[in-house]
C-alpha cells in the first residue's frame, strides 16, 4: 500500500511538471503585451520587462522561474491588470482565496449531509412515490445548468421574495453575519448539484447493499430494519461515497468561475477571469497551477482512500 | 420454494413420440430474429421518460434548425426602438388573451397614464389594450391600472428624413391608406431641455401640458419635474401642432384637415426634413417597402433583447451552433477515443501503460487552461476553431477510457480466442468480434458526452471566454450572460434561453439513461 501510495504520488508530480512546463512553454511564446501605466514613459516599462528577464530566452526564463519559486517561493508580479500592478502573484492570490474556499466549504457542508439523507430516504423508500419523487428531483437538479440554478436562486430568493443580498458583499471581513448572509445565495446555487449528485450516489449504492445476502442475515438473527440499515447497510453503502466527499472537500479550493461571476463574488475565479482577459502572464501560470494541483490531488485522494477505507480494494495490486 | 408446491406428476395422457423418420430440416423460425439494436430498441421504448425525452430532443433540433430559416428576422437585426420588448405571441395577441400577449400590467400615475391616452387619441393605435383601464384613488393621487402593450408605447418618434424619403413615404401613405405622418409639433413648444432634458425628445408631447412634481409607481416623488395634459373646456387634449408655414411639401391624400393645410408635417434641415411619425406605421413602411426583407410586423415571440434582436431567432442560430458543435465533438471523439481506447485495451501492457500516461497527463490539464492557451495562440478571429480544437484536445479521453475497459473486458472471452485459433488477425478480431460488443457502451457515452459539450459551450461564451457573437453568430451562453444585467428587470429575456439550455440538459440526460439501460440492461439503476 505504501509503496501505491508514493508512486502515486511520483506519478502526479511527474504530470503536474510536464504539464506546467509545456504551461510555461506555451505562454512564453506569445508576444508579451506591455501597458505603460498612465504617465510613465514606454521605455522605463520596456526597461523594466527586461530587468525582470522577459526577453531572455525560453529556456533561461524556465530555469530563472522555477529557481525563484524554489527559493523564494515567488510567483512573479502582476503587470496588466491596474489594481495589481507591481505586486507580487502569490500575496493576491492567498487574499482571493478566502472567499473561494469559504463559499465552497459552506455549500459542501450543506450538500453532503442532505444529499446523503435523500438517498437514504429513497433507497428506503425503493419504488414508492417518495422513491421517484426524489429521483425526479435528482434528475432535474442534475441537468439544470449550474448557472441556471443561479439565475433562479438570484430571482426568486433575492430579487422576489427579497430574503437575501442579490450579490456577494464587498469587504474582508468574512466572518461577519451580514457576510455569511450575502455569501448564501452563491452556497445555494453550488450545492444543488452536489445535492443531486449525492442523493443519486447513496441511492444507487445502498439499494445494492440492501439486497445483500448478510442483512438477510441480520434480520433473521432478530435486528431490526432500523438496526439493519444503521449498523450494517449504511457502513457499507458509505464507501464508495466516502472518499468523494473527501475530493469535494480538495476541491472546494478551486471554486466554480460562474458562480463567482453570478454572485460578485471576489475570489479566485474571478481572477482567472480577469487575469485571462487582459493578458497577465504570471497570474495566468500560478492559478494553472494550482488549478491543476487541485485537480491531480482530488484524483490520488480518491483513490487512495478507497484502499485504505475498504480493505477489499487493493488498488494497483496484481 | 415456490416451485416444490406446485410441482405435478406430467402423465402421459395427451403426448405421443416424435416419428424420428420424418425431419424436418427446412424448416425455418417463423418468428423473425431479434438483432443487438432491435433487442436495444424493445427495451428502449418501454421507458416512458426515455421516449419522451426523445421526442423532445427531436423537436428542439428541429426548432434549431428551422427557427433561423423560417423567422424573419435575422441575428444582424436590432432595432433601437424595440428594445426590452415582452414576448408577443400573435395567436394569443390576436385571441385577445391577457397572456404572451407583449403586454404587460402596469399601475401608474396619472400623468403617464394620460400620455399613453393621448397617443391613442392621436393616432388611434392606443397602447392601453382594449382601451380597458381601471382607476384608482390613493392618497397619493390617482393611479391607472392597465394592460400596456409594448409594441405601441413607443407611440410617435421624430426622424430625419432626406426630401426623397419624405416623398416616398407619402407615396406608401396614399397607396395603403395608412396614416404614418402626423403633424410635427412646434418647436417652440417642445418640453423645455432644460427642465427635463429626456422629455424634450420625446414625439408623443403633442398636446399641451403643464409642469408638475410627478411621483412614480410607487409613489415616490420623482426629482425631475413631469409633464400632466391641460385640458380644453369639454376635456379634450388641445394640440401644439407647428402651424401651416407653407415650407411643407406635404401632398398625401392623408392629410386630415381639409382644403385649407393647417398644420406643418415637416421642418427643413440640414439634410432634408425632420417629421413625426407614428413609429409602429413607420416600421411596417421602412420593412415592407425600403427594406423588403420579409418583416410585415414587430411581433416578438421571445420578446427582444436590450440590444432590440430578436431572442427568438437568436436562440435559433445559438442552439444551431450548438448542437453542430456538439454533435461533431462527439463524433469526431468518438472516432479517436474509440481507436485509442481500442488499441490500449487490446494490446495492454507496454503498449497501454504508454499510452494511458499520455491520456492521463492530457487529462489532468483543467479544460479552462486548454481553452485560454488555445485562445491565447490563435487570437479573437477563430473562436469557434478554438473551441473545436480544445473540444477535440481533452474530449476523447473519457471515450478512450470507456473502450479500454470493453477491450480488457472482452479480448480474452473464448470467442476471442476462438478467432485467433482459426488465424483472424488482429484487426479482424478487434473491428469483427470485440467491437460489435462494446458498441453499447461507445454510443451510450457518446450521447452523454453531447450534453456535456453544450454545457461547456454555453458556459464558455456565458463567462466570455470565448466570444462566439460575430456577424451572423450567436450563442445561447452570450444570449444568457447579455441577459443576466436585466434579471431583475426583465426577467423574461434570460427565461428562453435558460428554458432551453434546461430542457436539452435534462432530455439528454434522460435519453442517455435510457439508451443505456437499453443497451445494457445488467446496469440498470446504477447512476
Amino acid at each position: 500500500m505504501f509503496r501505491y501510495v508514493l508512486k502515486r504520488i511520483g506519478l502526479m508530480f511527474l504530470s503536474f511538471i510536464i504539464i506546467m512546463t509545456a504551461c510555461f512553454f506555451l505562454v512564453k511564446m506569445l508576444p508579451l503585451v506591455v501597458n505603460a501605466t498612465l504617465g510613465q514613459d514606454a521605455e522605463i516599462a520596456e526597461a523594466q520587462i527586461v530587468a525582470r528577464g522577459y526577453r531572455d530566452p525560453i529556456l533561461v526564463q524556465y530555469v530563472a522561474y522555477i529557481r525563484r519559486i524554489i527559493t523564494q517561493w515567488d510567483w512573479g508580479v502582476g503587470v496588466n491588470m491596474p489594481e495589481y500592478v507591481g505586486q507580487g502573484v502569490w500575496g493576491v492570490f492567498i487574499e482571493k482565496l478566502p472567499p473561494t474556499v469559504l463559499i465552497n466549504a459552506y455549500s459542501t457542508l450543506f450538500a453532503v449531509p442532505l444529499g446523503i439523507l435523500l438517498g437514504v430516504y429513497a433507497a428506503l423508500k425503493k419504488n414508492s412515490w417518495q422513491d421517484h419523487a426524489v429521483s425526479t428531483l435528482v434528475m432535474v437538479l442534475v441537468s439544470a445548468p449550474s448557472y441556471v440554478t443561479a439565475f433562479l436562486v438570484q430571482y426568486l430568493l433575492c430579487f422576489k421574495l427579497g430574503w437575501l443580498p442579490l450579490t456577494m458583499g464587498a469587504g474582508t471581513e468574512y466572518f461577519t453575519w451580514e457576510t455569511f448572509r450575502s455569501m448564501l445565495p452563491a452556497v445555494f446555487s453550488l450545492s444543488f448539484g452536489s445535492i443531486a449528485g449525492y442523493a443519486r450516489f447513496t441511492r444507487a449504492e445502498l439499494t445494492e447493499v440492501l439486497t445483500g445476502e448478510y442483512l438477510l442475515l441480520a434480520r433473521a438473527k432478530g435486528l431490526t430494519r432500523r438496526q439493519c440499515v444503521t449498523r450494517h447497510a449504511l457502513r457499507n453503502a458509505m464507501v464508495p461515497v466516502f472518499p468523494s466527499v473527501i475530493a469535494e472537500f480538495i476541491a472546494v479550493m478551486s471554486g466554480s468561475l460562474i458562480i463567482e461571476k453570478i454572485f460578485a463574488v471576489p475570489g479566485v475565479g474571478r481572477l482567472y477571469l480577469t487575469a485571462i482577459t487582459s493578458l497577465d502572464y504570471d497570474f495566468f501560470m500560478m492559478l494553472s497551477a494550482f488549478y491543476t494541483f487541485i485537480g491531480l490531488v482530488a484524483g490520488i485522494v480518491v483513490d487512495i482512500s478507497y484502499g485504505f477505507i475498504d480493505p477489499r480494494i487493493r488498488v494497483g495490486e496484481k | 420454494m415456490q416451485e416444490n408446491s406446485t410441482e405435478k406428476i406430467i402423465e402421459n395422457k395427451g403426448f405421443q413420440f416424435a416419428d424420428k423418420s420424418v425431419r424436418n430440416d427446412k424448416e425455418t423460425f417463423s418468428a423473425e430474429p431479434v438483432g443487438y439494436f432491435k433487442d436495444a430498441w424493445r427495451r428502449f421504448k418501454k421507458n416512458k421518460a426515455s421516449l419522451v425525452a426523445t421526442i423532445i430532443i427531436g423537436s428542439l433540433i428541429l426548432f434549431a434548425v428551422l427557427a433561423p430559416i423560417f423567422s424573419p428576422y435575422t441575428v444582424a437585426y436590432q432595432d433601437d426602438y424595440y428594445k426590452f420588448r415582452t414576448p408577443k405571441n400573435p395567436v394569443f395577441s390576436r385571441m385577445g388573451w391577457d397572456f404572451w400577449d407583449g403586454c404587460s400590467k402596469k399601475t401608474l400615475p396619472e400623468h403617464t397614464f394620460y400620455y399613453y391616452l393621448a397617443m391613442g387619441e392621436e393616432t388611434n393605435r392606443t397602447p392601453i389594450k382594449r382601451n380597458e383601464y381601471e382607476k384608482i384613488s390613493t392618497d397619493k393621487g390617482e393611479y391607472y391600472s392597465f394592460r400596456l402593450d409594448g409594441y405601441e408605447e413607443i407611440g410617435c418618434v421624430f426622424l430625419s428624413l432626406t426630401n426623397a424619403e419624405y416623398e416616398r413615404l407619402q407615396r406608401y401613405q396614399d397607396k395603403t391608406l395608412t396614416q404614418v405622418l402626423y403633424p410635427t409639433t412646434d418647436p417652440a413648444l417642445r418640453p423645455d431641455e432644460k427642465i427635463n432634458p429626456k422629455l424634450s425628445t420625446d414625439a408623443n408631447y403633442w398636446y399641451e401640458y403643464k409642469w408638475i412634481t410627478g411621483r412614480d409607481e410607487n409613489g415616490a416623488t420623482i426629482k425631475q419635474k413631469v409633464l400632466a395634459p391641460v385640458f380644453d373646456e369639454n376635456g379634450d387634449f388641445k394640440n401644439i401642432y407647428a402651424k401651416y408655414s407653407g415650407k411643407d411639401s406635404y401632398f398625401s391624400s392623408m392629410r386630415t384637415e381639409g382644403e385649407i393645410p393647417l398644420y406643418d408635417y415637416a421642418i427643413p434641415n440640414q439634410t432634408g426634413v425632420e417629421v413625426r411619425v407614428n413609429y409602429y406605421e413607420y416600421y411596417r413602411y421602412y420593412h415592407l417597402e425600403v427594406l423588403k426583407d420579409g418583416i410585415e410586423e414587430p411581433i416578438f415571440l421571445f420578446g427582444t433583447t436590450q440590444a432590440g434582436k430578436d431572442v427568438f431567432t437568436c436562440l435559433g442560430s445559438g442552439a444551431r451552433l450548438s448542437f453542430f458543435l456538439a454533435f461533431t465533438v462527439s463524433l469526431v471523439n468518438m472516432l479517436i477515443g474509440g481507436i485509442y481506447g481500442a488499441f490500449e485495451g487490446y494490446y495492454g501492457g507496454g503498449i497501454d501503460l504508454a499510452m494511458e500516461r499520455v491520456s492521463d497527463i492530457l487529462n489532468a490539464v483543467p479544460f479552462m487552461i486548454v481553452i485560454t492557451l488555445l485562445k491565447m495562440h490563435l487570437g479573437e478571429t477563430s473562436q469557434l476553431l478554438v473551441l473545436f480544437i480544445a473540444f477535440f484536445l481533452t474530449g476523447w479521453i473519457s471515450m478512450a477510457k470507456r473502450t479500454r475497459m470493453q477491450f480488457y473486458r472482452f479480448k480474452n472471452r473464448e470467442y476471442a480466442l476462438a478467432a485467433r485459433t482459426l488465424g483472424a488477425s488482429n484487426t479482424r478480431i478487434m473491428v469483427k468480434h470485440i467491437f460489435p460488443n462494446a458498441i453499447g457502451t461507445i454510443i451510450t457515452g457518446s450521447v452523454l458526452s453531447i450534453p456535456a459539450t453544450i454545457f461547456s459551450e454555453s458556459s464558455l461564451s456565458y463567462l466570455g471566454i470565448i466570444n462566439l457573437n460575430t456577424g451572423n453568430m450567436t450563442s445561447v451562453g452570450t444570449l444568457l450572460s447579455n441577459a443576466q444585467p436585466y434579471l431583475t428587470t426583465y426577467p423574461y429575456m434570460i427565461l428562453f434561453p435558460a428554458g432551453f439550455i434546461c430542457l436539452l440538459m435534462l432530455s439528454f440526460n434522460l435519453f442517455g439513461n435510457g439508451l443505456r439501460d437499453a443497451f445494457n440492461p445488467s446496469l440498470r439503476g446504477v447512476e
